[in-house]
């Protein structure tokens, strides 16, 4: 563990490093002329070594010096560190542009201009967290596509959120910014070193806020053009395997197999792994009508949410086999036996339906 | 000044504090068990926080019974009667510093963040990636997730209103100086009607909120004009209930011969609650209905 | 301040509980005993006590609270709560401490030694005063009941950020809304209690200007109460409507903000802040010249500094909000305002080193806890003033760095004072001489186990650990593990001065009317034990 703040990656984090030191300086300074001043008193000046005390206890002029030297002090702090935050909130004439959401509990990251899109969720097993596994290196500092940005260029972030504040933080570039639901607040960067950074969400954001890292994978500004064109590929791939899994059909034992997966890593934060809830707080799958009766109202909850819930819209963040392959593992988990296999064109139907 | 130090009157143990302490926790229980349990029609909690207010007042009764019986035989002094008054003025400051939270609300809401949702100052991509078709206008008759609405006109009732509460306080200060003066029929008569206009102003606003619920559309849940026009009128609302409550309590004392020019403390109380309910008043019209 | 002649001191010396005659009039009945004596009192003493102990056994509860936080935190991974459970404790703790602990123990001190110092017989409001302590035990009964409903109690912290409190909370947040709403109507009612006590009841030549530091910090203090809890009032309340009336002040799909909240919700929580800081202040300016036996250093200056900073107070709310997009400008006025709270505080710092420049020192443990005070406050203040600083508060912020910040000044700060303040008064309230051994194990005990508990935390938060988090990677390991051997330690060193207290108030060598050789003031010229009744007859003060 580095025991102060670190330098950083960019200029404007060695800048407010140097601020930091600066003012911890002058604090120490301060500290050790009034402990020690304080020290002196305590020693010399005790009963039990004959002190008699002095009369003196006003002087107008030792007043106004330890009022007015503070406040130039005060000034000496306040310029660097105005004109560092002006650097800062200057998000102008940036090359690229990245929307950051925030939702419970994952980061969502889209790419202006180049129809890129992801989650990012925390990799590490359950199990480890559990104390039934080793941890790992970088144990809740995973995930399982980190954002990855280029060295060199001005990247802009609009940071939003789907439902409470987060906050998004990279220690190494000095960003923080909340991800307020409804508004978007701007911020940026610009790395000098390519390399892996790591952060992780700085506001309270409900039950797993300690589990919502945010890591960003810098490139060379060539690999990260190659990344970009070898993403766009992807995307077109994807949504031609979304195209095809329309024409196939999935067995009881594929989508269950795939919707535990799924389910695992998705609903059970909220729904745990048994499917119970939490009493008051998460409703049960587990017997509960909606998993046993219309499956149409059941993939409609999963695919859109339901507003004014922690129950988020699952349609844009998992492809059709998923989702259907998850209701299905739903209605047929622990005692829930309805037997139904759900289709992607059940679940395809109901999103067309939406529009 | 030898007069400011007489011996203060220190009352001996009394239950009502007590009481009113239970009073208050059914309330507060009773009041957020009703709350968790609205939508399945209220549970018990409804009768709980009734009971409380019950015995709320028993209390309030009481304690008032006392303090009026000590302060009639006499035991009080000048100095005990600037305590109650200085009270009485904090209590007043902490009122409104209460409405100065609704009121920042207020302000908070059409100054920036109806703005913001908009793109003004720093949030120009608020309004362009999240509400495209959002525009920031005040009143907000139609909200960024699309809910709408109509606007309260400061015309008709809202004003008709406005110039019964400023009457009210004249007229209460008429009867004020009645009491000052030893003319009680002035006094008895005044009062009488200051409450006649209190009531007659809650009648309206009744009136008014049957008309924005049933042919205006205009709802607490309408957004944040609803939101603030509910809260700001409903808490004042409130407020001259209590007022009102206050000035009837008042005309009966009066009635029973209470109060002399010298000493009349719980009548000038009473009178400075209900200039400060005409002052927020004052501040409401113009805030939430004209401008 | 100087010579006090005091023509109470014959009535004075009457027995605790006579009530035949101590200058009240038509006491007809017996005045109740046992139990219904402290549900019925009005007298200052009694209800100064009831919320001493109160604030105790709340710091107990809290302070039990911290140490299954501290538990969990003791090696990554989970192991002894689940997250939503660690949350409801980070929040009640905080709420606790905040709300069950310091501020009442500070009102307990005005409650007892405010009438004592002006020469006043009792509080203005003596019914009322009664009222103002007894809702506190159901506010609290309430908050904590919550913590055994379905699906837990509040979660969101103690400062209740929406929307995590309003669509995404549980039930329970509509008794924590309440329970808020009856902490608020008892500070309020005990603050108007304490400004018009000292505002009208001060004894005949009792002067603004001659006034003990302890009232005047506690004046202003009641006075920041008066103009800030009804706002956290007004800001509890819109959460309610929120969560369960379908209002959207803070939802921007229908216009609101949940920025907004944070807005209102500091506007009430910096002044807060304060409000468990000043009284300390006025604590550590008795105590200081009493031990250094010389005259308090630029008592003026103490009184328009602590004004200055109550009104700084309400400009400086923001920097608690730093990265939530305001504007520059904004953020800048922020940091400049709360940058300036530095030189009212200042000198008050400098004026306690001054007082005891060329003292007459000694060492009880009343000063003992008071230059603790000093030192580990101002520690606190300057990681307060690198806080201020906006664009690196964009690293501290939401750290460990932050908890380190304001449990120097909390807890080395508030509760230390409390801690120097029940030292100093406890042989004026019991009667009797506390165990000075016991009082040197528990300074002591407390003075290491507390730095090795709050200071690797600027570390970690430096290292960059975020707070209220259950688990944490696995670097910071070791320093969170010798973080909670701090705390245990610290925490049961407080049981030392639980024994203290109950063998002070059993017995022990009976104290004398002025117990301190050094110390000033009226309260020393009534008996110790003071007296139920005192100053039924003003004094002149000269
Ligand atoms: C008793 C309580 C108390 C007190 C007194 C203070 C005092 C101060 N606080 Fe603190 N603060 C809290 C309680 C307190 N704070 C709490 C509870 C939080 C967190 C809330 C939460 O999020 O949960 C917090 C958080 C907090 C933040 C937000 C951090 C963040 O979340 O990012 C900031 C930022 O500016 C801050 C600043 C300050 C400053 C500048 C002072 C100043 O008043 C300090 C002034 C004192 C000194 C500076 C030292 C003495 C002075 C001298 C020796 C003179 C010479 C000095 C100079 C010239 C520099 N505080
Ligand atoms: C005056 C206020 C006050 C006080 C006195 C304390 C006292 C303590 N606090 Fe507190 N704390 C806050 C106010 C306070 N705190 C606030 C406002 C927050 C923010 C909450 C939020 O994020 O919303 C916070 C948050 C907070 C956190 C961060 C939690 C998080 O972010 O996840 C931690 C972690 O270590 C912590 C620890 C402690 C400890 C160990 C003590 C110790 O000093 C306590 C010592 C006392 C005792 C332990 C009780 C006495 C002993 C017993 C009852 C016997 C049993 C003892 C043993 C078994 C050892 N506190
Ligand atoms: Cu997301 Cu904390
Ligand atoms: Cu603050």
């Amino acid at each position: 563990m580095p025991w102060n703040l670190t330098p950083g990656v960019t200029d404007i984090s060695e800048q407010v490093y140097s601020l930091h030191m600066t003012i911890f300086y002058i604090c120490c300074v301060i500290a050790l002329i009034v402990f020690g001043i304080m020290l002196y008193s305590l020693i010399y000046h005790r009963k039990s070594k004959g002190a008699k005390p002095a009369n003196f206890h006003e002087s107008t002029k030792v007043e106004i010096a330890w009022t007015v030297v503070p406040f130039l002090i005060l000034i000496g702090m306040a310029v660097p560190a105005t004109s560092t935050l002006i650097a800062m909130e200057d998000p102008s004439e940036s090359a690229l542009t990245i929307q950051v959401t925030g939702s419970q509990w994952k980061w969502h990251y889209k790419y202006f201009g180049h129809d890129i899109e992801f989650y990012s969720l925390l990799s590490t097993p359950t199990d480890q967290i559990r104390n039934q596994q080793e941890k790992s290196d970088n144990y809740l500092l995973e995930v399982d596509k980190p954002l990855v940005l280029p060295t060199n260029r001005k990247v802009r972030f609009l940071m939003t959120s789907d439902d409470v504040i987060h906050s998004w933080w990279v220690p190494a570039f000095a960003v923080k910014k909340d991800a307020n639901p409804g508004f978007i607040n701007e911020a940026w960067t610009k790395v000098n070193e390519p390399g892996t950074y790591r952060g992780q969400c700085a506001e309270l954001c409900g039950k797993d806020h300690g589990f919502m890292p945010v890591v960003v994978e810098v490139l060379p500004e060539e690999e990260f053009d190659q990344w970009l064109v070898a993403q766009q590929q992807a995307a077109t791939d994807a949504a031609a395997a979304e195209q095809a899994s329309l024409e196939q059909q999935m067995t009881m034992a594929e989508a269950m197999a795939l919707g535990e997966s799924v389910y695992i890593g998705r609903c059970a934060a909220c729904h745990q792994p048994n499917g119970m809830g939490l009493a008051g707080v998460f409703p049960a799958i587990n017997g509960s009508a909606i998993a046993a009766g219309d499956v149409t109202e059941h993939i409609d909850v999963v695919v859109n949410g339901r507003g004014g819930t922690a129950m988020q819209a699952f349609g844009a963040q998992l492809s059709l086999r998923e989702l259907a392959a998850v209701v299905t593992y739903q209605r047929n988990a622990w005692d829930n036996n309805t037997g139904e296999v759900i289709q992607t064109t059940e679940v395809d139907a109901v999103m067309q339906g939406e529009q | 000044m030898s007069q400011q130090y007489q011996r203060y009157y220190v009352p001996a143990q009394s239950p009502w504090p007590i009481v009113g302490a239970v009073a208050l926790f059914m309330i507060a229980v009773g009041a957020g068990n009703y709350v968790i349990s609205l939508p399945e029609g209220g549970g018990y909690g409804g009768y709980l926080l009734l009971a409380g207010v019950a015995v709320l007042i028993y209390m309030l009764v009481g304690w008032f019974r006392n303090v009026i019986d000590e302060s009639m035989s006499g035991m009080y002094s000048g100095q005990m009667d600037r305590s109650f008054k200085q009270g009485m003025a904090w209590f007043i400051f902490s009122e409104v510093m209460f409405f100065a939270a609704f009121f920042g609300a207020l302000f908070y809401t059409r100054m920036i963040a109806i703005p913001w949702l908009g793109g003004a100052s720093n949030n120009l991509m608020t309004n362009e990636v999240l509400w495209p078709t959002f525009e920031a206008v005040w009143p907000l008759l139609t909200t960024p997730d699309g809910t709408t609405t109509e606007a309260m006109g400061w015309q008709g009732l809202p004003l008709y209103n406005t110039i019964i509460l400023v009457i009210s306080s004249v007229t209460l200060h008429i009867a004020h100086t009645g009491l000052e003066q030893e003319k009680r029929k002035q006094l008895t008569a005044w009062l009488g009607l200051t409450i006649l206009l209190g009531i007659g102003f809650l009648t309206l606003q009744v009136e008014e909120y049957i008309h924005a619920y049933r042919e205006m559309g205009l709802m607490l849940n309408s957004g944040v004009y609803g939101n603030t026009f509910f809260l700001l009128t409903g808490f004042h609302g409130l407020h001259v209930t209590l007022g009102t409550v206050m000035l009837i309590v008042m005309f009966f004392r009066v009635l029973k011969g209470h109060f002399t020019p010298q000493n009349h403390f719980a009548f000038q109380a009473s009178s400075w609650y209900w200039h400060f309910v005409d002052v927020v008043w004052l501040c409401l019209f113009v805030f939430v209905y004209v401008l | 301040m100087n010579s006090i002649v005091n023509d109470a001191k014959t009535e004075a010396a009457e027995p605790l509980l006579d009530s035949s005659d101590h200058g009240e009039h038509d006491h007809h009945e017996q005045p109740a005993t046992g139990i219904k004596r402290w549900l019925y009192t009005t007298n200052h003493k009694e209800i100064g006590s009831l919320y001493l102990w109160f604030s105790f056994i709340m710091f107990l509860v809290g302070g039990a609270m911290a140490m299954v936080i501290r538990a969990e935190l003791f090696q990554p991974g989970l192991q002894l709560v689940d997250p939503h459970f660690f949350n409801q404790m980070t929040t009640v703790h905080g709420l606790i401490m905040v709300f069950g602990a310091v501020m009442p123990a500070f009102t307990g001190l005005a409650n007892w030694m405010i009438p004592l110092m002006i020469g006043a017989p009792d509080m203005a409001l003596p019914r009322m005063n009664n009222w103002s302590f007894w809702i506190l035990p159901f506010a609290f009964a309430m908050l904590l009941g919550s913590l055994f409903m379905e699906g837990g109690g509040p979660a969101f912290g103690w400062t209740f950020y929406a929307p995590l409190s309003t669509t995404y909370s549980g039930d329970s947040t509509a008794l924590f809304v309440f329970s808020v709403h009856i902490m608020g109507i008892s500070s309020i009612m005990g603050a108007i209690n304490v400004v018009v006590t000292i505002m009208n009841l001060r004894a005949p030549g009792m002067t603004w200007m001659k006034l003990p530091l302890f009232v005047w910090t506690w004046l202003i203090t009641a006075f920041l109460l008066i103009a800030v809890m009804p706002v956290l009032a007004g800001a509890v309340t819109m959460i309610l409507t929120d969560k369960f009336f379908g209002t959207s002040f803070f939802d921007a799909a229908g216009g609101g903000d949940p920025v907004m909240f944070q807005h209102i919700f500091w506007f009430f929580g910096h002044p807060e802040v304060y409000i468990m800081i000043l009284p300390a202040f006025g604590i550590i300016s008795a105590i200081v010249p009493a031990f250094s036996r010389k005259r308090l250093f630029g008592y003026a200056s103490m009184v328009y500094a602590t004004a200055s900073i109550a009104g700084l107070s309400f400009l400086v709310w923001a920097h608690h909000m730093f990265t939530t997009g305001m504007p520059v400008a904004a953020e800048l006025f922020f940091m400049y305002c709360t940058m300036l709270i530095s030189v009212p505080t200042g000198v008050k710092v400098f004026n306690w080193v001054a007082t005891m420049w060329r003292g007459s020192i000694s060492f009880e443990a009343p000063m003992l806890f008071a230059l603790a005070f000093i030192v580990l406050f101002t520690i606190g203040g300057l990681s307060g003033l690198m806080l201020a600083i906006t664009p690196v508060d964009f690293q501290y912020h939401d750290t460990y760095f932050v908890v380190a910040h304001f449990h120097y000044v909390l807890v080395t700060g508030a509760i230390f004072s409390i801690m120097a303040g029940a030292y100093y008064w406890l042989p004026k309230w019991t009667g009797h001489m506390y165990s000075e051994t016991l009082a040197k194990w528990h300074f002591w005990c407390s003075l290491v186990s507390v730095n090795v508990l709050f200071f690797p935390m600027h570390f970690l938060g430096l290292a960059g650990m975020p707070r209220r988090i259950p688990d944490y990677a696995l670097q910071f390991a070791d320093v969170n593990q010798v973080v909670s051997i701090g705390g245990f330690a610290f925490g049961l060193s407080q049981l030392i001065f639980l024994a203290l207290v109950i063998k002070c108030v059993r017995g022990g060598k009976k104290a004398e009317a002025k117990v301190w050789d050094g110390a000033e003031g009226l309260e020393w010229t009534v008996p110790s034990p003071a007296p139920l009744h005192t100053f039924s007859t003003p004094p002149v003060v000269k």
